[in-house]
């Protein structure tokens, strides 16, 4: 069972406290953008089996969206963060390689 | 490889079963082959054979980081239909659907093709209107389906309770020639079948990379070494994102857990597949007597092949709801596994952008009933570089140019 920390208000809950709402940090296009811009926007997803920035909603509790990161094949939570970041805080990312040395942030 | 008959079975049984062969070789990986492909499972496994049967292409090895047949193609509920809205969906599957009907023959292997029939349930006003329309869509298509009222739900299946205190059911699409078959059976079937053409199936072999040479792909490493090859098919659903993070692109794709569940084997209660698109549960029995039960998916990307328990619990919830008698079985396995979901809710079988590189994924909750069908068009992208009609509409390109096939909103959840 999937089990985070809301940021927001700060209560732990299991998943179902919580509406997942897919890869984080996506960068937006507007008009007159290409159609590879649009495509890479709206569908292309990183899908990464490992280490993977998601957007999460405390749908049953404050309601507010929050970043976590976390990993997909062990569900294992390295840390959750405000949504209004562009990139993962650098406090997430030395969170990240305590636990898994070997990884790197993705391009 | 000798025959699988009757009289094979009179034969061995005066010998003590002395004499059956192993179904299929397990050699070591030579250093190179005309075609490899990535994941032996039924689309792999049906992507080889064909390639042999209608290609003569042979010198094909299908290596598999696990067992054959144990990833998806061992964790789904085994339905068969091919009642889709969309018309590039409807060839496809209604191709599957038509090619497992003489799979025992093709294969001499038993897969166990029941064509039972299937039923989905409209349990809303809005599922009568979809309902109707896929029907009417489906004669277009040539496919065979007809939208029926309760008191023919009721006398098919009698176990359901039509007149539920939510959601009643108003009627059904039914399609006759739906099924299910063995599902193990269909992998085993076509391995057996794929040894005996030559080709390699490497288990217990992991793809850790991808080698390419000036844009085009020249093998791939794996835990048994580095395999050469011309050309080189990803057929490995959930995984589909990893392998082609592997060779330097990504998919519109996301893979999440999808679970099922078997009941205690009882008594023949139910000879048809029944699914309930509005509550979200679907049920069959199998051979052996267990209700076999589909769930929902996880709402978050996971590879961990369990599933959370919460889609347990609504998905029993719902089918107490529909067939009250479930409330008395016990449940026997509960498991998971991992889907490659795309953004339009139907598969890619394309090239991509790695010369020599093919990909055929994202059936996403629908992959065991299109396997014959998928690696028909899979084996002529592979064999002739270029699609053929079955597989045309299924590239990679359409998310670009916004040509989608849309069966998430025909097909919703339970696909």
């Amino acid at each position: 069972m999937l089990i985070l920390d809301c940021p927001c208000c700060g209560v732990r809950g299991e998943e179902t406290e919580f509406h997942g709402g897919g890869e984080a940090h996506l960068k937006r296009f507007g008009p007159d953008s290409s159609d590879a811009e649009f495509e890479g926007y709206l569908f292309t997803r990183q899908n990464p089996k490992g280490v993977n920035f998601e957007r999460w909603r405390h749908a049953n509790g404050c309601g507010k969206w929050f970043h976590a990161a976390r990993c997909t094949m062990t569900l294992e939570v390295f840390a959750t963060y405000s949504a209004q970041t562009y990139e993962p805080p650098a406090d997430v990312i030395a969170a990240i390689k305590a636990k898994r040395p070997e990884w790197e942030m993705p391009a | 490889m000798k025959r699988y008959s009757m009289f094979a079975i009179a034969r061995e049984a005066a010998r003590y079963h002395q004499g059956w062969e192993k179904a299929w070789a397990s050699p070591a990986p030579k250093k190179k082959y005309d075609v490899v492909i990535v994941g032996a499972g039924g689309h792999g496994l049906a992507t080889a054979f064909y390639l042999g049967k209608n290609f003569g292409i042979t010198n094909v090895a299908i290596i598999e980081k696990g067992w054959l047949g144990g990833g998806n193609t061992g964790r789904n509920t085994t339905i068969i239909r091919s009642n889709y809205l969309q018309d590039p969906s409807a060839a496809i599957y209604e191709k599957a659907r038509g090619l497992y009907e003489t799979m025992s023959q093709d294969l001499n292997y038993n897969v166990m093709f029941s064509p039972r029939g299937v039923m989905m349930l409209a349990q809303t006003e809005a599922e009568i209107r979809g309902y109707k329309r896929t029907a009417q869509a489906n004669a277009y298509q040539g496919v065979t389906t007809e939208f029926i009222g309760p008191e023919k739900v009721k006398e098919l299946c009698p176990i359901i309770r039509i007149d539920g205190p939510r959601y009643p059911v108003l009627g059904a699409l039914w399609q006759e020639r739906g099924g299910t078959a063995r599902h193990d059976a269909v992998a085993w079937g076509y391995a057996r079948a794929c040894s005996d053409m030559g080709m390699d199936i490497i288990q217990q072999c992991e793809v850790t990379g991808v080698t390419r040479e000036g844009g085009k792909v020249t093998g791939v490493e794996t835990t048994k070494g580095h395999i050469g090859c011309n050309k080189l098919a990803s057929i490995v659903a959930g995984n589909s994102g990893h392998m082609a993070n592997m060779a330097g692109f990504e998919l519109p794709m996301e893979s999440v857990a999808l679970q099922a569940l078997v009941s205690e084997p009882i008594k023949p209660c139910m000879d048809v597949v029944v699914m309930a698109n509005t509550v979200h549960g679907y049920m069959s029995q199998s051979d052996k007597g267990e209700m076999v039960i589909g769930g929902g998916t996880d709402a978050f990307n996971n590879y961990t092949q369990r599933g959370s328990f919460h889609h347990i619990e609504e998905t029993v919830r719902a089918l107490i709801e529909t067939f009250p008698m479930v409330s008395r079985l016990k449940m026997l396995r509960q498991w998971g596994g991992i889907v490659d979901v795309t953004g339009d809710r139907s598969p890619i079988i394309s090239k991509t952008p790695v010369d020599n590189m093919f990909i055929n994924g994202g059936w996403g909750t629908g992959g065991f009933k299109s396997i014959p069908g998928s690696g028909w068009a899979m084996a002529e992208l592979v064999a002739k570089g270029e699609p053929g009609p079955l597989a045309a509409e299924f590239g990679l390109d359409r998310f670009r140019q916004g040509r989608f096939i849309d069966e998430s909103v025909a097909a919703g959840v339970a696909h």
